[in-house]
């Protein structure tokens, strides 16, 4: 996955939101329609045109106490409106880690 | 953005002459490395003392003639990340015995005071006022400092071999 | 173990008391992140995909076991339970909050652990042979010398905004155990024709996107003068090292752009006009560091002890003792390697409950000490050979027994897509899939010694250039691949491997790498010919027609 950090322009081609990590414990969050955030996806705000996401980044960016380095990433929208993470970096960043955390004992 | 001097917060006697603007009649006065070298003499005859802006990617020995007529040398941050300046302050100071003000200037923080002090700067532009009246407290932060440098502060070792002296001769 | 005195702790308390500072302008929005950034990253501490990550250093690879049991404390109390050791003598953790990093600080410096200069643009620890002090043959402890280049480098006034981050490692015996060759500083240690003791100092050397093998700036610098070169290196390197890119700016950019003898030649006249400015380390100097380093009072035992006849009809036990443990300096003792590669296992991890109870093996049986290798092994270094059964046995309980030290399953791998923020690909569930592949030790000893290395982006954390196998994730149209090099090598003969063919997707990589293997024990002329040793006789063809004919 090309890093999002080293996003430059923003075009996006299909349903998007924007993610961060919290300032204070590091953890995933989302920004949320409220200028907010939540560690929820389904709470997102979802943009569907670049200058959408433009607006709700820059929105975002500019809470700097909140959370640490936004960026837009890609959704996808399933039957009954459900939002899943559309890439497997952003998978596992709301999914955890897909291996076995403990070392066998 | 405060001026501090000598552990203090102080007025900038110097003001910063971009190139191209008109040099004020008297008072002290800040002028990039270009204008200083196109013409140093005219500048050094003025009746008001004459600092150098020297940029951080600049060999020092262009500026090493000139030293001891200059009052100030403000080293250059254009970022808190860029450490260049760290070294020509250390020569600077240590193999060219500049003794005049050693100015840092572009982003400084609090926390590179020890460092730049340790390096030998003594006139800091701060960037921000609670940084600049947090001086004080934060050069006390640090007692103990592995490296020697110029500012002659006590290495951890000296302090150990000193230590171990004086326990033997106690014996 | 090396004891912390008075000034040692002063500073790490400072230090402590400092980053809180920090902590709490970023919590209350006196700093932006921009300008955090840099101040965390100095005390080791990433933002990583889904938390932070702290980076706590292990000086020389040498620890307490009090430490250890330290580390168990934080990972129990701040994080989830495990931490993760990491190729360059750290252990990392993956869940802290930022809000409670200080107090895991301050925790950890009450044992003389710190998390200075773990990260950032700065001298990271300086590590060493995980068996220095300890291994047959060294030329001395190259300890004392890493101690003493740790603590001149440590809060450095001049070298703490630096182009890029700088690595040093030292190694005083034969066999290089601390890949010095593939650091900005490799320091061999060992005596000149006159005997007296100094290093050969190499530089340059690094992975990532452009990696290079260091190279030898000068062949023998008398111990007294190392702090000195050192600073010569680092002020030539900190001004004209490259800060217009980031991926231009480690010192091997330098040292390649301007000629080894360009660079040295400056670094010379740096260091002849830099002149006495107190750096030179005279004989109460450095017997002053050597004197704070204590050593086991090790007892007179025999050779070969009963324990150890009666416990040899013990398969397992044996087969475990010829990996995993070593010869020792002193007569009767051992060097007991810990696998922290369980077949299925994430490499490098150890769970808070192993941790404490590795502490108390070491109480019982190796004088308190813990080493730890840039394999993301531990070691246990002064084990009486009596001992050895008896460990063995409490080793194979905690699941530290795998006897799989330098086989294939012995897995460098880098934290990957499932933690690192950088990562174009997973890591660790590849490292898994392969342990089970080979999960049978009869034919992990038949393949030998094989170092797999795997890196989950170009970065190279994995050291994927220099494992005898390499992989390397990539991404290709948002899915994941690797490519495959062979022939790398970390030790004395350091070497970049050769890519073997097409990046393949995840989910066939361990096919591949089963082939490869056995490709090779079908072309190897004798069982005791090393894979590395194959793929340097024949080149790389033999073995990529046999591995992709049918690809």
């Amino acid at each position: 996955m090309t890093s999002p950090l080293e996003q430059k322009k923003i075009r996006i081609t299909g349903p998007s939101v924007v993610t961060a990590n919290r300032t204070w414990d590091g953890a995933v969050v989302y920004r949320t329609a409220k200028q907010g955030w939540s560690t929820e996806l389904a709470d997102s705000a979802i943009v569907n045109t670049s200058d959408e996401a433009r607006a709700l980044l820059a929105e975002a960016t500019a809470d700097d106490v909140g959370a640490v380095g936004p960026y837009i990433a890609p959704v996808e929208l399933k039957d009954g409106g459900k939002v899943k993470p559309g890439n497997l970096r952003e998978h596992i960043r709301a999914k955890g880690v897909t291996i076995d955390l403990q070392v066998p004992a | 953005m405060p001026l501090v001097k000598q552990g203090r917060i102080t007025t900038d006697l110097f003001v910063h002459v971009a190139d191209g603007a008109e040099l004020p009649g008297d008072g002290a006065v800040l002028v990039t490395a270009e204008r200083f070298l196109a013409d140093p003499e005219a500048l050094l005859r003025r009746s008001g003392k004459v600092g150098v802006i020297w940029p951080n990617s600049r060999n020092l020995e262009e500026l090493v003639p000139h030293l001891d007529r200059l009052a100030s040398v403000a080293l250059v941050f254009p970022t808190f990340r860029d450490g260049r300046a760290y070294s020509q302050a250390r020569l600077l100071r240590e193999r060219y015995g500049y003794d005049g003000e050693l100015r840092a200037t572009g982003q400084i923080l609090r926390d590179q005071f020890v460092f730049m002090t340790r390096a030998g700067f003594d006139a800091f532009e701060v960037k921000k006022d609670a940084d600049a009246d947090a001086f004080a407290a934060t050069m006390k932060r640090y007692s103990v400092f592995y490296q020697p440098t110029g500012d002659g502060r006590v290495t951890a070792l000296n302090r150990r071999m000193q230590l171990r002296h004086s326990e033997s001769a106690g014996q | 173990m090396y004891a912390y005195d008075e000034l040692d702790r002063t500073l790490i308390n400072e230090r402590v008391s400092e980053f809180r500072d920090q902590v709490k302008r970023r919590l209350s929005g006196e700093l932006t992140e921009d300008e955090f950034k840099i101040l965390r990253l100095q005390n080791g501490v990433y933002l990583q995909l889904h938390a932070y990550m702290f980076r706590v250093a292990i000086p020389y690879g040498t620890l307490s076991s009090k430490q250890l049991r330290r580390f168990a404390h934080v990972a129990r109390r701040y994080d989830r339970g495990y931490g993760h050791f990491t190729t360059r003598q750290n252990i990392q953790f993956n869940w802290i909050k930022l809000a409670e990093l200080p107090d895991a600080l301050a925790d950890l410096a009450e044992v003389g652990i710190h998390a200075m200069q773990t990260s950032g643009n700065n001298m990271r620890n300086v590590t060493s042979d995980q068996w220095a002090g300890v291994a047959p043959g060294e030329i001395e402890d190259p300890r004392i010398w890493s101690e003493l280049i740790r603590q001149h480098t440590t809060l450095h006034p001049e070298f703490s905004f630096l182009p890029r981050k700088f690595k040093i490692a030292i190694t005083a015996a034969e066999h290089d155990r601390a890949a010095i060759k593939i650091h900005d500083i490799g320091l061999r240690l060992h005596k000149n024709a006159d005997g007296e003791t100094g290093f050969e100092v190499l530089v340059g050397g690094g992975l990532g996107r452009t990696p290079f093998i260091a190279k030898t700036i000068k062949p023998f610098v008398p111990g007294r003068d190392i702090l000195s070169y050192i600073e010569a290196i680092l002020r030539v390197y900190n001004q004209y090292g490259r800060r217009d890119n980031i991926y231009k700016a480690r010192i091997k950019i330098l040292v390649h752009e301007l000629g080894i003898e360009k660079f040295a030649k400056e670094v010379d006249e740096e260091w002849k006009a830099m002149g006495d400015v107190g750096l030179t380390l005279d004989h109460t100097a450095i017997e002053e560091v050597r004197s704070r380093f204590s050593y086991p009072a090790y007892e007179k035992l025999p050779h070969m002890p009963d324990e150890l006849k009666q416990a040899a009809h013990d398969k397992l036990f044996e087969r475990w003792r010829k990996n995993s443990v070593s010869a020792h300096k002193v007569q009767g003792y051992s060097i007991v390697t810990l696998s922290l590669k369980p077949v299925g296992g994430p490499p490098g991890d150890a769970t808070a409950e192993q941790m404490d109870a590795v502490a108390d093996l070491a109480d019982k049986y190796s004088f308190g000490e813990i080493r730890v290798g840039h394999e993301q092994n531990l070691a246990l270094p002064h084990v009486a050979k009596r001992d050895l059964p008896a460990l063995f046995k409490a080793l194979d309980r905690l699941g530290l027994a795998t006897p799989n030290v330098n086989l294939v399953t012995d897995i460098i791998a880098c934290p990957g897509l499932d933690y690192c923020s950088l990562a174009n690909a997973r890591s660790i569930p590849i490292a898994q899939e392969l342990t089970r592949r080979f999960a049978n030790h009869d034919t992990a000893d038949l393949i030998g010694r094989l170092h797999i290395n795997i890196s989950g982006c170009i970065n190279a954390c994995g050291h994927h250039h220099v494992g005898h196998i390499g992989i390397l994730g990539v991404e290709k149209n948002g899915e994941e691949f690797y490519q495959i090099t062979i022939g790398g090598r970390a030790d004395e003969n350091a070497q970049l491997g050769t890519l073997i063919g097409p990046a393949v997707p995840y989910a066939e990589v361990a096919d591949v790498i089963e082939d490869i293997v056995e490709a090779y024990l079908a072309l190897r002329d004798r069982p005791e010919e090393l894979f590395v040793d194959t793929v340097k006789r024949l080149g790389v063809e033999p073995i990529r027609e046999r591995v992709y004919a049918t690809r």
